[in-house]
């Protein structure tokens, strides 16, 4: 069952074209990777998939569940199971961490029509949760990503990727700047939530992350559309050869 | 607003009695519109009061008369015909209605909104309410505790007459009568407020709000409070309400005076939420209060936290004068405008005794076509040795259309003295919307949750009950302001 369609996506920024065509199909249970150099449309492709004001398609189409997506805000999207962990988590200064996971995820309870969490049984839920990443009680007290280190900012969107239990996940570039215990504890908080209902499209540089989380499905991507698209394989060839083989086989 | 036809009507029928000696006909409920000596002679009798307290309304009004319009402030308004205006409608109960179903639907989404729970949004709405949730009854038990340590709290209109001595010592000790122009107004015409009176080393065991005054009722647009807390006492008072309030007086032009002994402390908390007119800010009530606070003892401490959300025009400067050696004066201040709201706020930290020192956190938040400016004077007299003051000062924006303004005075004579005035003028940004909404919030539960963040300082300064509303209320407030 695929979740989401992008068909020939095109979008363009200040009258120039970042999306060419771009096509992706991702089904239930798969993880997908997308590689590709600076400024091949990577960050574009997750901020159109959530919905930013100013990233709208001109032409193409996106379904989510066989919704089409395109006329939907962030907050609509967003409650329908797409979820974007940040390349750069914003800083909400004076917006404590726990009141802000639990405002989102009661909401999300209250669009799944199942029952809020009262204050002090979603603060056990929350502990559960954050132990699993590694995040103490302490970074929860702390504002919004205010003051984190760029570990803690990359596990504090794991843990609202955990607590919304999205059915699929966007990561973009999630492991840059995390060493490689964090990059662990970070991998290891992804594949435990996933599941065969479920999807993941990883965004990054580096085939480093794919050690952790094994993709089904790589594509890579160069001048905003998919050039080639592959197994595992195909990340550990880009690795060893760099993405000139590549764009050069292509053209 | 303007009056209601009834009111009209009545006040009609008066003038015509008005002719035929109205001044020594205290039965009517109603006086005409305008000012002159008469109408304060009314006023005053129809409170019985005390020949002296006439005689200080009646001081008042000659200087009021020979004073002009302050202009200074950063709001504009048609001028005001203060000969057109009533100075006293009888406190009049509010109408009695049967159930919340005669109720303004809009209001009553709002009290939903707030999490008012369902009876005291009766009560607020005017809706007749069982014996178990009487104000009066409610009120009755609050002031028999409070009587039990001593504590005084009534109206003022009733101390005037039981404790006439507290009053005359010190009504107008802190905000003289010429203060300013619509200080002699008050002074000259005010109608009703609180009394409290706390006794030496007496903690008061409750915080104490105008919403349990016994005898509430409209107590109209000139309001009078004086607080005075004896050696080591201690009180913390609440003004106002979130509840969305409608007044058919559009001036109010209130006057506040606290006085603080040795070590004592007064914390007093106001949330306002009166009508801001419609979109155009027309029919919004103009707020003109004085509000002062006087550190008269050693180690005393005043402390003002508001909360201005509501009114067309507010023009408000709660202030303190630090008098008694290590005297602490605060303040905390949320001001949002949304649509064509006007506010002119801030404070005055005045610093006379040694070691004294002042805290200023002002929060403006800019929505919609309206004007926000923190207006703040740090005044460092040559006795202040060793004062301090630390200002900070922010101003959110809303949109492109809005504005704030921050405009402060530093006067410093002592050159041991530390003054530092930090301010900063921020957008609410996209990215923070976006990453709000990215996790399944709309755009104003977003930007509630961003704008409460900003104003965290001063919200933590709030009782508790009501910091919980007042949060609520701020998302209310700019409702529509993005999207």
């Amino acid at each position: 069952m695929p979740i989401l369609e992008i068909k020939n996506a095109e979008l363009s920024i200040d009258n120039k074209k970042i999306l060419k065509r771009l096509s992706l199909n991702v089904n239930e249970g798969e993880t997908h990777a997308i590689m590709g150099p600076n400024g091949s449309g990577k960050s574009t492709l997750s901020y159109m998939l959530a919905g930013r004001d100013g990233y709208e398609l001109d032409n193409g189409s996106i379904t989510f569940d066989n919704i089409d997506l395109t006329q939907l805000s962030p907050d609509e999207r967003s409650n329908l199971g797409l979820f974007l962990a940040f390349q750069y988590p914003v800083e909400l200064p004076g917006v404590s961490s726990t009141n802000f996971l639990r405002e989102i995820f009661n909401s999300r309870k209250k669009h799944l029509g199942e029952i809020e969490l009262s204050h002090l049984d979603f603060i056990k839920h929350l502990r559960k949760v954050a132990e699993n990443l590694s995040i103490k009680d302490e970074m929860l007290k702390r504002y919004v990503n205010f003051g984190f280190s760029g570990g803690e900012k990359k596990r504090f969107e794991i843990l609202q990727m955990a607590l919304l239990n999205p059915k699929i996940s966007v990561l973009d570039e999630t492991d840059s700047g995390l060493d490689v215990d964090a990059l662990k504890i970070v991998s290891e908080g992804v594949n435990n939530l996933k599941n065969k209902n479920n999807a993941v499209v990883v965004i990054t540089h580096y085939q480093r992350l794919l050690d952790y989380i094994k993709p089904d499905i790589v594509h890579i991507m160069s001048d905003g559309k998919i050039i080639k698209s592959g197994d595992a394989d195909l990340a550990l060839y880009v690795e060893k050869n760099g993405y000139s083989e590549i764009l050069n086989e292509k053209n | 607003m303007v009056a209601t036809t009834e009111t009209i009507n009545q006040v009609k029928t008066t003038t015509d009695k008005y002719k035929y000696g109205f001044s020594t006909e205290i039965e009517v409920d109603k006086a005409p519109k305008g000012l002159n000596e008469d109408i304060i002679r009314f006023i005053s009798k129809k409170k019985d009061e005390p020949k002296w307290m006439l005689d200080w309304r009646l001081e008042a009004f000659k200087k009021w008369k020979r004073m002009e319009k302050p202009n200074w402030a950063k709001v504009s308004f048609p001028d005001i015909d203060f000969q057109d205006i009533y100075y006293y409608a009888a406190p009049k109960s509010k109408k009695k209605l049967n159930s919340l179903d005669e109720v303004d639907p809009e209001l009553l989404k709002t009290y939903e909104k707030l999490g008012i729970p369902l009876n005291e949004q009766k009560m607020l709405a005017g809706v007749a309410v069982d014996a178990v949730f009487d104000s009066v009854s409610v009120a009755t038990t609050f002031r028999e505790k409070l009587s039990e340590v001593g504590v005084i709290f009534c109206p003022i209109s009733e101390a005037i007459k039981n404790h006439p001595d507290l009053v005359k010592k010190y009504i107008g000790s802190v905000v003289p009568v010429t203060d300013n122009y619509y200080t002699a107004l008050n002074s000259a015409v005010f109608t009703d407020g609180s009394f409290v009176y706390i006794p030496k080393g007496v903690k008061c065991p409750m915080e104490l709000s105008t919403y349990f005054r016994i005898n509430e009722k409209n107590t109209g647009q000139f309001e009078r409070t004086l607080i005075v807390v004896e050696d080591e006492g201690y009180v913390s008072y609440l003004e106002g309400c979130t509840a969305p309030q409608r007044d058919e007086n559009q001036l109010h032009a209130a006057v506040v005076e606290l006085v603080a002994m040795n070590k004592s402390q007064i914390k007093y908390s106001t949330v306002q939420n009166w009508y801001p007119g419609d979109e155009q800010g027309k029919g919004g009530i103009y707020n003109f209060v004085t509000k002062r606070g006087k550190c008269l003892g050693e180690n005393s401490k005043i402390s003002w936290t508001q909360v201005e959300t509501g009114s067309s025009i507010t023009w408000k400067y709660p202030s303190c004068i630090l008098m008694g050696d290590n005297s602490i004066g605060e303040f905390y201040s949320v001001a949002i405008t949304n649509n064509a709201q006007q506010a002119d706020t801030g404070t005055k930290m005045i610093h006379i005794g040694k070691n004294t020192k002042s805290t200023i956190i002002s929060k403006g938040i800019s929505a919609g076509k309206s004007q926000n400016t923190y207006r703040g004077q740090v005044q460092i007299q040559k006795s202040a040795k060793n004062a301090r003051n630390f200002t900070q000062c922010d101003s959110l924006l809303i949109g492109d259309t809005c504005s704030a303004h921050t405009v402060p005075y530093i006067n410093q004579h002592v050159s041991n003295a530390k003054v530092e005035h930090e301010a900063t003028t921020s957008k609410i940004s996209e990215d923070q919307l976006f990453y709000c909404m990215q996790r399944g919030l709309d755009a104003e539960q977003a930007t509630s949750i961003i704008v409460n963040g900003f104003c965290k300082e001063v919200m933590k300064e709030l009782p508790m009950e009501f910091a919980v509303e007042a949060q609520k209320l701020i998302g209310i407030s700019l409702e529509g302001s993005v999207g």
